[in-house]
């Protein structure tokens, strides 16, 4: 290994980069973008006739009925480590209110005019939100879907609303979901690979993130140390 | 219709014109119960199982006559026992045969997912094919009358079939040939209705039931299996036959706008982005910016 890698929070640094997400944020993005990934695909295959051939490719109807509670479960907690990891920098701050205002040249590339972001923009914390509570909806609505034969005859009136609620959290996490996936690979070039190998480069930081550069600095989430050089090979 | 090959075309060493040629009837099949001479024998119980071969379940006693408290996914008719009074003091039995009640418009067909796992044929039959059953059990969220029963060791759902093998070749299902009293009829939607009608106006003529009547709910379209009641406004005291039975609001609303509208909203999104990555691109950092910066 060269000696001009160092290893900050479970993350490979070259000169110029910045840990973007630490391992243990990695791996919780994963575990909930994977399992997003098997109960999106499963739920719309129960969703409409015309992806149902989803359910074939993914091990058949009674299989997806099977795995699909279980690997939402999984989502639901992968959702919550995600809150206690990053609870903390999603809520609005004056910042994001400013942010906001320039959402239209945000979203043109009119970066120029884009007011300065902290760790996660406006737009990622608005992402949050929607998955945490549509996770929620989709965690109570799912349970009581799951077992319906256990459910008193009396009680089978609430099935319909609350399938109903299930396809209208799971719509409401889509919507966010194809501008996350759009924005994250395609038009904020460099954030999948912040969010696989944990680095970016300081330049990155610093046109879409520049707040939170003294914060990466203060976390010792760069290659400038205060401190120790503990995580040095 | 699948009888329409059966339908006279020509015949043989005939001058003029076709006799029977062009005449048709409705094959639409239904089921008559006739509620005012059922004596709850439970003769059709036993009949549905042997047929269907399933054993006979361990009965409930709660001092009626009721055998159990509801049908079962292999337990598929259930005579439903209520003792009830009228509004002089009459005390009186009332015995209704619950099973599938094969809608016109199916609850359990239009809330399910799994591609075949629910057929309605043209003769009127609703049927589930186990083979493609998933057991997500949203038949149960869509059914009315509380009909599809979720067997846990198979995890597939089961019904009353209308016996569809036996009417298939012929037959009348297996519940109808062991009625003892002849509460209970088989034969073609018209003609069951007619004979109900019949039935209720005998009754309003020659008994004190002047309330009599068809039950045939319009919300699920009509159905496949039609009862005669000593009285038509209170089927809810027939062991909680529903008065106005529908596909469930919701389900018709996941069903249908939600459906559509969440197809389009998708594609439109998957659309919206790639017109907009085509438009503006990705958004370009400037490496410049880190020169002198305080590595």
């Amino acid at each position: 290994m060269s000696s001009n890698i160092v290893v900050r929070h479970g993350t490979d640094l070259r000169e110029g980069e910045v840990v973007r997400y630490t391992l243990v944020e990695r791996m919780c993005h994963w575990v909930a973008g994977i399992s997003y990934l098997y109960v999106l695909a499963t739920g719309l295959a129960l969703f409409t006739p015309y992806l149902y051939w989803l359910a074939y490719v993914l091990g058949g109807g009674p299989t997806i009925r099977f795995w699909h509670p279980w690997v939402g479960l999984v989502f639901v907690a992968g959702t919550w480590w995600m809150h206690k990891l990053w609870a903390d920098d999603m809520h609005t701050t004056k910042e994001d209110i400013e942010w906001r205002k320039t959402v239209k040249d945000y979203v043109t590339n009119n970066d120029a005019k884009v007011a300065p972001a902290g760790h996660f923009n406006s737009g990622q914390k608005q992402f949050y939100w929607i998955m945490f509570y549509g996770a929620s909806i989709l965690l109570l609505t799912g349970l009581v879907m799951w077992f319906p034969e256990l459910m008193p005859r009396k009680a089978h009136w609430v099935l319909p609303p609350v399938v109903f609620l299930h396809c209208v959290g799971a719509l409401a996490t889509i919507g966010a979901f194809i501008i996350h996936v759009y924005m994250g690979i395609f038009f904020v070039q460099g954030g999948l690979h912040g969010i696989i190998f944990g680095r970016v480069p300081t330049a990155w930081v610093r046109a879409h993130h520049p707040l939170w550069l003294q914060k990466a600095i203060k976390e010792n989430r760069t290659r400038v140390s205060t401190t120790s050089f503990k995580g040095d090979r | 219709m699948s009888n329409g090959s059966m339908e006279i075309k020509q015949i043989s060493g005939h001058r003029g014109g076709t006799p029977g040629s062009g005449v048709s009837r409705d094959y639409d099949v239904c089921k008559l119960v006739d509620t005012t001479t059922c004596i709850g024998c439970k003769a059709c119980e036993v009949a549905c199982l042997e047929w269907n071969g399933y054993e006979f379940r361990e009965t409930t006693f709660d001092n009626t006559y009721q055998t159990m408290p509801d049908t079962a996914w292999n337990f598929w008719n259930l005579i439903r026992f209520n003792e009830s009074t009228d509004d002089s003091g009459n005390m009186m039995w009332l015995m209704r045969k619950d099973q599938c009640m094969h809608c016109a418009d199916p609850g359990c067909l239009t809330a399910c997912p799994a591609d075949g796992a629910i057929v309605q044929y043209q003769n009127g039959i609703v049927d589930f094919n186990q083979e493609n059953c998933i057991g997500c059990q949203y038949c149960v969220t869509g059914c009315p009358f509380n009909i599809p029963k979720f067997n846990s060791a198979t995890k597939k759902v089961y019904k009353c079939t209308l016996c569809s093998d036996r009417v298939g070749a012929g037959l009348e299902p297996a519940c109808i040939k062991s009625c003892p009293t002849g509460c209970l009829h088989f034969g073609s939607k018209e003609d069951m209705l007619d004979l109900a009608n019949k039935r209720s106006a005998q009754l309003h003529a020659n008994t004190s039931y002047k309330n009599a009547g068809v039950y045939d709910p319009e919300g699920v379209g009509g159905t496949h299996v039609i009862y005669v009641l000593h009285d038509k406004d209170n089927p809810e005291k027939y062991g909680g036959l529903p008065k106005y039975p529908a596909v469930p609001f919701f389900v018709k609303m996941w069903k249908g706008p939600l459906k559509w509208l969440g197809g389009i909203a998708m594609g439109m999104g998957i659309a919206a982005v790639f017109g907009h990555y085509v438009r503006y691109g990705p958004k370009s950092v400037d490496e410049h910016i880190d020169e002198g910066s305080q590595r």
